[in-house]
């Protein structure tokens, strides 16, 4: 493989709360069109690092890099200004719009030399977005009160890829999902990959990583603990990793060998 | 569609409403109907429905204000002080007047946002200063007298007949024009459109309506010409609620704040400028109060009025859990609310009355909000 730089990287990053290490030396990498998915138990350090990201929380030390140039995020607009978009657990969406509307939440268009929305506009490119990532979504008018859960995650997820984002943060995208919304959520995952997106999936749900991911990352007490490739290795390896089971039978293999 | 749909049953309720009220005190006193008695109406509706058109945009944003009639009163108290003891022009004492207004919503917004206090107990704490500052302005006479005739005229001319039927045509051209604009704009991007019947059919009913209401008006004195301000007032609400930038940020924060602040939407700013707005509008319902009474008391705006606003923008058809509302709402529940007050008035009812009645309609419209709300929540949970 020829060497990429990664759209996203992180080298050493510390993150403490008060006495409590979050994150110590964390590295992690992100490449476009590449699917991660960043794994661990909880208290794992997922969240703090995906926090770090998107510009909730401040890092404490080591660097982050875009595109190989080092960067600080400050703050979830100066990440999105970068180009890193997060679509959280709880979906941020409003209820009483319409999914145009949701879709430019924020950043809505204007029509020429006016102060009027250009409503007209908004549809039909979101319309051009929606036919090509998500075509099971129904009419742009429709109230989101009125959609299923995969839905809206899709509308959730395609706000990224309107506004042309480089990198796009999934915190547990099919946690609430039936089957067949899960399958289609991964499918819209793929898509975004394809356009030549980075994309970091965070997930407790082993069938998910191993579906949809292209690498694994493992955090364990807040510390790297293993990369992996679902091709290449087991769904018992990579949980082995995030409980540490591995270590703890070395361990006591060795004590056992002493003794 | 589905959207137009849900938005045309919620109208279709209070519109059924109104008719119920309407036959129902037509039935008990003939002169209801009358031109003179729905002149009469238009008048008395123009504070509420004023008053209304401000509180739609704050419920839209999901808060609420209880100090919009301390604010109409303070602001007719410094309306005629200003013209009667200081000699102002009346134009530079409205603009005083609208100002005033504005800047004790931006006052109450800045507490409000920067406390995180809710803007029901902040409100509810401004009801109080204003009402002092008001009764402390008018001083002990109890009442300013004014003068002024261009303010005494804003709540006592008519439109000429001749003028009433050209502003009549207007409304309806300019309706017609912005759905045509509309529909060139959808057809130039590629987007359906409905039927052309269908967008004749409403241009029609519009028109029916709009020429209907000035026949009836020209029959009497004329179109009032607080009711045309009323109307420019909803126009320029609407526009701003649904057409622009600002007006999506509301209803966005109206329908949950968080998405609306993650994605980046001025929040503060917006909840700042809205109870603004909603200020300088229970201002201008002062100084059109203040020109019916030809004078500011210490008692304008207090009462019932302010409870009654909150009353015809929930009855209007305008959710109070934020985020569902349009503009012309207030317009609606404000002739439900006046109609009520207004029948009971013609049988000789007393206050006690009137008050029980609109209580009970709000109740019912409160219900109604309610009922439909948990509906959509019960939808989404289950699709």
């Amino acid at each position: 493989m020829r060497p990429v730089t990664p759209t996203l990287e992180l080298r050493g990053v510390v993150k403490r709360y008060g006495h409590v290490a979050a994150l110590t030396d964390v590295d992690f990498t992100a490449t476009a069109g590449e699917v991660v998915a960043l794994v661990g138990d909880n208290g794992a350090g997922k969240s703090t690092l995906i926090k770090a990201i998107a510009g909730t929380h401040r890092i404490d030390g080591g660097r982050i890099l875009l595109d190989g140039a080092p960067v600080t995020i400050g703050s979830p607009t100066e990440a999105s200004a970068l180009g890193i978009e997060t679509v959280y657990q709880d979906l941020a969406l409003c209820d009483n719009l319409d999914v145009t509307a949701n879709l430019y939440l924020g950043r809505e268009k204007r029509r020429k030399r006016s102060l009027l929305l250009d409503r007209e506009g908004m549809q039909a490119h979101a319309a051009a977005v929606i036919a090509d990532l998500a075509a099971h979504l129904p009419v742009l008018d429709t109230p989101v009160s009125a959609l299923s859960g995969g839905q809206r995650q899709a509308i959730a997820v395609s706000r990224a890829a309107l506004w042309g984002s480089k990198i796009v943060l999934l915190d547990e995208p099919t946690a609430a999902l039936g089957v067949a919304q899960t399958v289609m959520v991964y499918e819209l995952i793929r898509r975004l990959r394809d356009r030549g997106l980075a994309i970091v999936v965070i997930s407790h749900n082993m069938a998910d990583v191993f579906a949809v991911a292209d690498r694994v990352t493992v955090l364990r007490l807040g510390r790297n603990a293993g990369e992996f490739r679902p091709g290449a290795d087991s769904t018992d390896d990579v949980v082995a990793a995030i409980t540490g089971s591995r270590e703890l039978d070395r361990a006591r293999n060795e004590s056992g060998e002493n003794a | 569609m589905k959207l137009a749909r849900t938005a045309a049953s919620g109208t279709g309720t209070v519109l059924i409403g109104l008719i119920v009220v309407w036959v129902f005190f037509q039935s008990l006193n003939a002169n209801f109907l009358s031109a003179r008695n729905l002149s009469n109406l238009l008048l008395q509706i123009a504070v509420l429905g004023t008053l209304a058109v401000g509180m739609v945009m704050v419920l839209i944003l999901g808060e609420i204000d209880l100090s919009v009639g301390a604010i109409a009163g303070v602001s007719a108290a410094m309306l005629a002080l200003l013209i009667t003891d200081h000699g102002w022009p009346a134009w530079a004492a409205v603009v005083a007047a609208l100002a005033l207004g504005a800047v004790i919503g931006v006052i109450h917004a800045v507490v409000i946002t920067a406390a995180g206090i809710p803007s029901f107990i902040i409100t509810l704490a401004g009801l109080l200063v204003w009402q002092g500052v008001q009764l402390w302005l008018v001083g002990d006479g109890g009442q300013i007298p004014i003068r002024d005739q261009a303010i005494r005229s804003i709540a006592s001319s008519y439109l000429v007949p001749g003028f009433g039927w050209v502003v009549a045509v207007l409304v309806v051209a300019g309706f017609a024009g912005v759905r045509l604009v509309r529909r060139n704009r959808r057809i130039s991007h590629g987007l359906t459109v409905a039927p052309t019947t269908t967008e004749a059919a409403a241009v029609a009913a519009v028109a029916v309506v709009v020429l209907a209401i000035t026949w009836v008006l020209n029959s009497y004195f004329g179109i009032p010409w607080v009711f045309v301000l009323l109307l420019a007032l909803v126009a320029a609400g609407g526009v701003l609620m649904t057409g622009t930038t600002f007006g999506r940020h509301v209803i966005a924060i109206g329908g949950n704040r968080e998405a609306a602040r993650r994605a980046g939407i001025p929040v503060r700013r917006t909840v700042i400028l809205v109870f603004a707005l909603i200020s300088a509008i229970a201002a201008l319902a002062g100084i059109i109060e203040a020109s019916r009474q030809f004078s500011a008391s210490n008692a304008l705006g207090g009462g019932t009025l302010q409870l009654n606003a909150i009353a015809a923008a929930v009855i209007g058809g305008t959710s109070l859990f934020g985020g569902r509302g349009r503009i012309y709402h207030a317009i609606l529940g404000a002739l439900v609310v006046g109609s009520v007050q207004n029948g009971l008035d013609l049988l000789g009812e007393p206050a006690a009355v009137k008050n029980i009645a609109t209580g009970v309609i709000l109740v019912v419209a409160v219900v109604l909000d309610a009922v439909s709300r948990r509906r959509r929540l019960a939808r989404g949970a289950t699709e």
